[in-house]
């Protein structure tokens, strides 16, 4: 833990307390690749070692060993570059990121992967709820089972969820697609705007707006393209939900109409 | 907000005070208002312990304060010993909270109703095992305070406050005691919506509530179904259907220790089971203070309730 003042630090979860701290050099870099201990790092030196070794330093992939399930970490890498977490991440995981492809043995929090631009994240195990929360591209791939809201408000990018995903899954999605292989829980794509859902296993309720979709060759390739790359073997059955456009009336009138109107 | 948390030891007697103490502690960016402790120690024949607080701690310290607080104190000495109680020990814990322990065999309710009758008086819990201990501040502060760190016991919960329905105070700090059901306590994150609903209805049935927080009808709800001959697991059940609002909730009794979640999911919550010992926690980094290795949780979905026997 790192001093401030006089005070020792007993607690920072959310990386806050010492908005003045260096990088604390602590990797170990071998041909080309960074290798660090987070365990007695607050959330705050660990970002700056990560930004250090891969905007400063140049280094192309860094692993983190014991992040711990601290909140906030690997959030905001704008470079292409490849980052393993050997853990779990706590809340808000990686998210704001653009280019990094992020491998995470352990479990994620909540909103982990939030507001992501492009890249690849795979999470070997669960995830927490608002996994992919207003993600705009990129792949997300969970090998264990999502919480609720999964990809909510999403604006692009592919959701792939090996496991069971909770309620609200897809909620106002706006784009994007998500492929769930288990069990969906209730209100599956309430009120989404556009976007596809694969499901493979049960859906417990569909959502507002969500209806199921027509299937067609696209859509079969697509999904046999993405279990290829990411090696998840053969793809189960899945059924299509896409949305249903009952809702879209406050936008159908002509520029000139909605003068009119208003 | 709120952060809140239970740990159950499947093997006996454990550091419940400083474990909770740690996972709590870690959470307090959850909530910085108060903490509070619901610990389940070793209980003796025949004995209760009773924890009470004479004044909260934002009273006014008017030149008064400490004659009030003794008088009331033998008040409370006296009142017991009229009830019939042999009083084996008092402790103050702090200048305005105690904790007792009695051997009584009466009706609880009875006992309670004469100390809380006391101007100020606020029983915290009466158990066999059962002791709750709030205040304001973070789970450092209170543990000290309260002097937690050496607690054996079986099983915990804890709650971190971000006051949101009612005001920063010891009567608004969670867990609740399920008054005047004896090792009964709850902690909840969310907001309930028909509380008033429920609270009259229990008000109408004999139950009276020590606070103006929503979360204390869980408590005395999940007592008043147990009475009617629920377990806890079929009582929570229950309360799925007729409490409404966003809550995911722990309680305890004696020797169980459950969690149910609303039909949104709206509140989290991480759970880890292993062979020794299961802990529950509003985020994963609160059972990580206590487990130093990678450990495999997850998410519960909505709607569930799950209970552990210890």
């Amino acid at each position: 833990m790192a001093e401030v003042g006089e005070r020792r630090i007993t607690y920072d979860a959310r990386g806050l307390a010492e908005p003045l701290a260096d990088a604390p050099n602590v990797a170990r870099v071998e041909n080309g690749t960074a290798t660090f201990d987070a365990h007695d790092l607050t959330t705050r030196q660990i970002n700056l070692e990560l930004r250090r070794l891969l905007y400063e330093e140049g280094v192309k992939e860094v692993t983190v060993e014991n992040p711990g399930a601290k909140h906030s970490l690997g959030v905001g890498i704008l470079t292409r570059c490849k980052i393993n977490f050997e853990g779990s991440l706590g809340y808000f995981g990686c998210g704001l990121i653009d280019g990094p492809e992020i491998h995470i043995s352990g479990r994620v929090g909540w909103s982990a992967c939030e507001n992501m631009m492009s890249g690849v994240v795979v999470i070997e195990s669960n995830a927490g709820s608002l996994t992919g929360a207003a993600m705009r591209g990129g792949d997300l791939v969970v090998k264990g089972q999502v919480g609720a809201r999964s990809g909510i408000d999403q604006k692009g990018g592919t959701i792939i969820v090996l496991g069971d995903a909770g309620s609200m899954t897809g909620f106002m999605m706006q784009r994007g697609r998500q492929i769930l292989c288990g069990n969906v829980g209730p209100g599956l794509g309430d009120s989404m705007y556009d976007g596809t859902i694969y499901v493979g296993g049960k859906v417990k309720s569909l959502g507002i707006d969500c209806i199921p979709g027509e299937w067609d060759e696209t859509d079969t390739e697509f999904i046999q393209r993405k279990f290829r790359i990411y090696g998840l073997g053969d793809p189960p059955e899945f059924r299509k939900f896409v949305c249903g456009k009952m809702l879209y009336n406050y936008d159908n009138l002509e520029p000139a109409e909605r003068k009119l109107v208003l | 907000m709120c952060g809140i948390a239970g740990i159950i030891y499947r093997d006996g007697t454990r550091d419940v005070g400083r474990d909770m103490t740690r996972m709590l502690q870690s959470m307090k960016h959850r909530g910085p208002d108060s903490t509070g402790y619901a610990l389940y120690g070793q209980p003796h024949d025949g004995q209760v312990v009773m924890r009470y607080t004479l004044a909260d701690a934002n009273t006014p310290r008017d030149f008064e304060f400490d004659d009030r607080i003794q008088r009331h104190q033998t008040q409370v000495v006296t009142r017991l010993k009229a009830a019939g109680a042999r009083i084996d020990d008092v402790e103050p814990e702090t200048e305005y909270a105690y904790r007792t322990t009695l051997t009584y065999g009466g009706d609880l309710k009875d006992l309670t109703d004469r100390i809380e009758d006391i101007p100020d008086a606020e029983v915290l819990s009466i158990g066999r095992s059962l002791e709750i201990i709030k205040d304001l501040g973070d789970a450092e502060t209170v543990s000290e305070q309260y002097g937690l760190g050496g607690f054996q016991g079986t099983h915990a919960i804890g709650h971190v406050r971000m006051a949101t329905e009612s005001d920063v105070d010891i009567s608004g700090a969670h867990p609740y005691w399920a008054y005047p059901f004896s090792d009964i306590a709850v902690v909840h994150n969310g907001q309930l919506t028909n509380y008033f609903q429920w609270k009259r209805r229990l008000e109408r049935s004999g139950h009276r509530f020590q606070s103006e927080c929503d979360s204390e009808i869980i408590a005395v709800y999940l007592a008043e179904k147990m009475s009617e001959g629920a377990d806890l697991e079929q009582a929570m059940q229950q309360s799925l259907e007729e409490l409404d609002g966003v809550f995911t909730y722990i309680a305890v009794t004696a020797d169980a220790l459950g969690v149910a979640k609303d039909e949104m999911a709206a509140k989290p919550l991480v759970l880890y089971e292993a062979d020794d010992v299961v802990a529950l926690a509003s985020e994963e980094i609160a059972i990580r203070a206590i487990v130093d290795h990678e450990i495999d949780t997850y998410d519960p979905y909505e709607g569930i309730v799950m209970a552990w026997q210890r």
